[in-house]
């Protein structure tokens, strides 16, 4: 199964909408509560991470037996360095990204916790392609 | 403890979800930082917050956090109660502090994460 969400960068108003819309999906097809809020919380992070630092951006998940994809691809600033993107605590998110509630600076390093496999590839101007897998038969 | 318990010494208001006051919350985490509640995984949380905002609701609804304490006497907006309703959550206000809050929840009981 596979579905796309577009996101809206700016817009906190609308932030969270694709992640609720994949955790409603997960939970009809039965996969267990864990894996749910794993693939959610790290989803959810980067729907934010494109909400609060590009400016638009889309994601992709696919569903199979074994294995849930997604990518999450955006037109944005890029991160020129991502070693030190995912390192927890580094932020360049502005002062309005802050009143909403976000920029700790552990959005990327609790995606890599929550993920299976995460991987990060950007363009300094052009935008940032994050993609994640969770695997749903426990293999980690 | 219960949550109406948890209502009872905040002298809060139960702005939704008064049919879950008997559900049982184990696990206190006070912050306006919504990234820093995404990396919990206790159960049975309840999430103190002065942010009153769609993404407070949001963080909840993905860290299946089933009580949101809002301090400082923030108000819940209305399309913040309509998102909690359907994921059946209780929002709670109150007009304490964020330290006066927590220190009278740590009294009755409510544990810390770490
Ligand atoms: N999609 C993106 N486009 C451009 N820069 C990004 C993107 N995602 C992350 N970054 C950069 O990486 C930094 C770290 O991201 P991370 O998600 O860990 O923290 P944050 O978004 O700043 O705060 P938090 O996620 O804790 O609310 C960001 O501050 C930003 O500089
Ligand atoms: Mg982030």
């Amino acid at each position: 199964m596979k579905f796309k969400y577009e996101i809206e960068g700016g817009n906190f108003s609308k932030a969270g909408n694709a992640s609720s819309e994949v955790k409603k999906i997960l939970k009809q097809l039965n996969v267990p509560p864990p894996i749910i809020k794993r693939l959610v919380v790290a989803l959810y992070e980067g729907e934010v991470n494109v909400v609060a630092h590009a400016w638009n951006g889309c994601i992709y998940v696919e569903i199979e037996p074994e294995r849930i994809d997604v990518k999450i691809e955006d037109k944005g600033p890029g991160i020129p360095d991502i070693e030190q993107a995912m390192q927890e605590g580094f932020s360049t998110a502005s002062q309005a990204v802050r009143e909403m509630g976000f920029g700790a600076g552990m959005g990327l390093p609790n995606m890599k916790k929550n993920a299976d496999q995460l991987n990060i590839s950007s363009k300094v101007g052009k935008g940032t392609i994050v993609e994640l897998v969770i695997f749903l038969n426990g293999k980690r | 403890m219960k949550i109406s318990q948890l209502v009872e010494v905040l002298e809060g208001k139960v702005v939704c979800g008064e049919q879950f006051l008997d559900k049982e919350v184990q696990y206190g985490f006070a912050s306006d930082l919504m990234s820093d509640v995404l990396t919990l995984d206790s159960d049975k949380l309840v999430l103190i917050t002065g942010l009153n905002n769609l993404q407070t609701i949001r963080t909840a609804e993905m860290a299946d956090i089933e009580c949101v304490i809002f301090v400082r006497n923030k108000k819940v907006l209305p399309p913040m109660i309509e998102i909690a309703c359907e994921h059946e959550m209780v929002l709670v206000e109150c007009r304490f502090s964020m330290f006066n809050a927590v220190a009278r929840l740590s009294t009755a009981g409510l544990k810390p994460v770490y």
